[in-house]
């Protein structure tokens, strides 16, 4: 999923000066999951505005939808209304939802309520980790089920740098070093002559780097 | 021979070699370097110029290495894949060749977060394995990275990094066998406390055969305080065994730089024993002007000579 983080209030706040009507956008998918923009999330935003706006006796109105998916037009189209009144809208959909609305609605300002973080999971309850750096040439055959791309700090394909220090990695004690878990994984598995073959320069080119991506399939199309 | 650079010869022929670091300045001025350079000059066989190390802004290493080839001494210019994608590393290392810049020491390089520039973005395009296999393929296929030939090869002796402490151990030694495979021509090791853990994984380097097809200079940092060596201790893959603080803590205010000139000193000796080492790097940055009196107390001075090769056509 999507992972994304509420921004702090007083960036909020400073992005809704002057607007009157404020339209708080919640999104079903990946960040209800996360715990940044569902329902709850939304309710709980909505009530700190209120409040925000009466402590400095400011007459705003702000009213709340959860848009099932915001990165999808035929969802998006159930909101209308509501973004019809509003003088701008918070989107606490990801980065990509927060475009999607503001596509359809070019002559009404739609601001992030969400820092939009990486492609992750869950790893316990209330801890979410990176795993997908989204390179568009997955190699997660080559490197035990583990992604050097993301996980380790330089996206070394031949790694582990000589930072890497009880299974810890130089930048900071808290992010394992993906070299040992590669090399552990692989170890398990008796394939650690895998990691013998030294992997060639990535093709970044299937990355962002190629500038922005788009995926067709002929057969889906109308 | 590979480029015919004085390091390469004097290894080829057999000499035990000494290179030491010399650290760029925080400035537009090349004096300082110079004035290391010429201090240096005789005792070492070739000196090393970080390139933004520990992701500081310094003068590149490209032009501190003209700074000390112009000084009459041999660079070995360090060139990380931090800044720089496969463009910008290819290109660089043929301006370097071109101005007779011709060892290159091929690094990842420290992660930015520790610098001063922590807000910055790595590049990473590459790793240091793929960079050295990339250069080999300029120099001795005539190709850039992506297969087109080129006119003017670079002459290059390559060389990379090797942390002997860093974990995991096991893997460590199949790491340096893909230095090597990918065009290692020499070695520099992380600076040496523990010559107990060093002197085991040389000897799975033996056992691996990689001292016959790699040079490996040993790394060597005087130690100018117990803070200092407490400091490096903590350093990610760095391992300083506790009888050296206790050492050093041992020897009044005064006199600690003294220890540890003979600390560096003895740590040399013990390490010329050691079978498949074929010379010392000096890391004393910061502390440059204590080269050649650890040279020469090393017993490693006067610097032998050997006859000068053309490089090939």
């Amino acid at each position: 999923m999507i992972v994304a983080e509420l921004k702090p209030l007083d960036q909020i706040t400073a992005l809704l000066n002057g607007y009157r009507s404020i339209l708080l956008a919640g999104c079903g998918e990946c960040v209800t999951v996360c715990s940044a923009g569902g329902e709850k999330e939304v309710q709980s935003l909505a009530a700190a505005l209120r409040l925000w706006y009466r402590h400095r006796g400011v007459a705003a109105r702000v009213h709340t939808v959860v848009i099932q998916r915001q990165c999808e037009p035929e969802f998006l189209a159930e909101a209308d209304p509501l973004v019809a009144k509003a003088d701008c809208v918070l989107s606490l959909g990801c980065g990509v939802g927060v475009q999607f609305l503001a596509e359809r609605h070019p002559q009404i300002p739609v601001f992030p309520a969400l820092d939009t973080k990486f492609a992750g999971g869950t790893v316990e309850p209330g801890w979410w980790g990176e795993r997908c750096g989204l390179c568009g040439d997955c190699i997660l055959h080559l490197t035990g089920g583990i992604c050097p791309i993301i996980r380790c700090s330089k996206s070394l394909l031949n790694g582990p740098c000589g930072g890497s220090q009880g299974g810890r990695c130089e930048v900071n004690e808290e992010i394992e070093c993906a070299w040992q878990l590669i090399y552990d994984r692989l170890k398990g598995q008796g394939r650690l002559e895998e990691l013998e073959a030294i992997l060639p320069p990535k093709d970044w080119s299937r990355a962002r780097d190629g500038g922005p991506r788009r995926v067709i399939r002929e057969d889906l199309r109308p | 021979m590979k480029a015919g650079t004085r390091l390469e010869r004097l290894l080829k022929a057999g000499h035990f070699v000494v290179t030491a670091e010399i650290g760029p300045p925080k400035g537009a001025s090349g004096q300082e370097i110079v004035n290391h350079a010429r201090l240096m000059k005789g005792y070492v066989d070739a000196a090393n110029l970080t390139d933004n190390q520990t992701a500081i802004v310094r003068l590149c290493s490209m032009a501190a290495a003209l700074h000390v080839l112009r000084a009459g001494v041999e660079p070995v210019m360090q060139i990380t894949c931090r800044d720089r994608n496969r463009i910008a590393l290819q290109s660089d290392v043929l301006g370097a060749a071109s101005l007779g810049i011709r060892n290159i020491l091929c690094l990842t390089g420290d992660h930015q977060s520790f610098g001063n520039h922590p807000t910055s973005r790595n590049v990473f395009d590459l790793d240091s394995i793929q960079l050295l296999a990339g250069l080999r393929s300029m120099r001795d296929e005539r190709r850039f990275m992506c297969g087109e030939e080129m006119r003017h090869p670079p002459s290059i002796f390559l060389g990379a990094a090797a942390n002997p402490f860093g974990d995991p151990l096991e893997f460590r030694l199949v790491r340096l066998a893909k230095k090597v495979a990918a065009g290692a021509d020499f070695i520099q090791t992380q600076a040496i406390f523990d010559l107990e853990r060093f002197r085991r994984w040389m000897s799975m380097v033996r056992d691996a055969g990689l001292h016959e097809r790699v040079y490996i200079l040993a790394g060597i940092v005087p130690p100018k305080s117990p803070g200092a060596l407490r400091y490096m201790r903590e350093v990610p893959g760095m391992s300083v065994p506790e009888d050296l603080i206790e050492r050093m803590r041992k020897v009044p205010r005064g006199r600690r730089a003294e220890e540890g000139v003979r600390i560096a000193v003895e740590l040399i000796q013990q390490l010329r024993e050691v079978e498949g080492v074929r010379g010392v790097h000096i890391m004393a940055i910061m502390w440059e002007e204590v080269v050649p009196e650890i040279v020469s107390r090393a017993g490693l001075y006067p610097r032998p000579q050997v006859p000068e090769e053309e490089p090939p056509a």
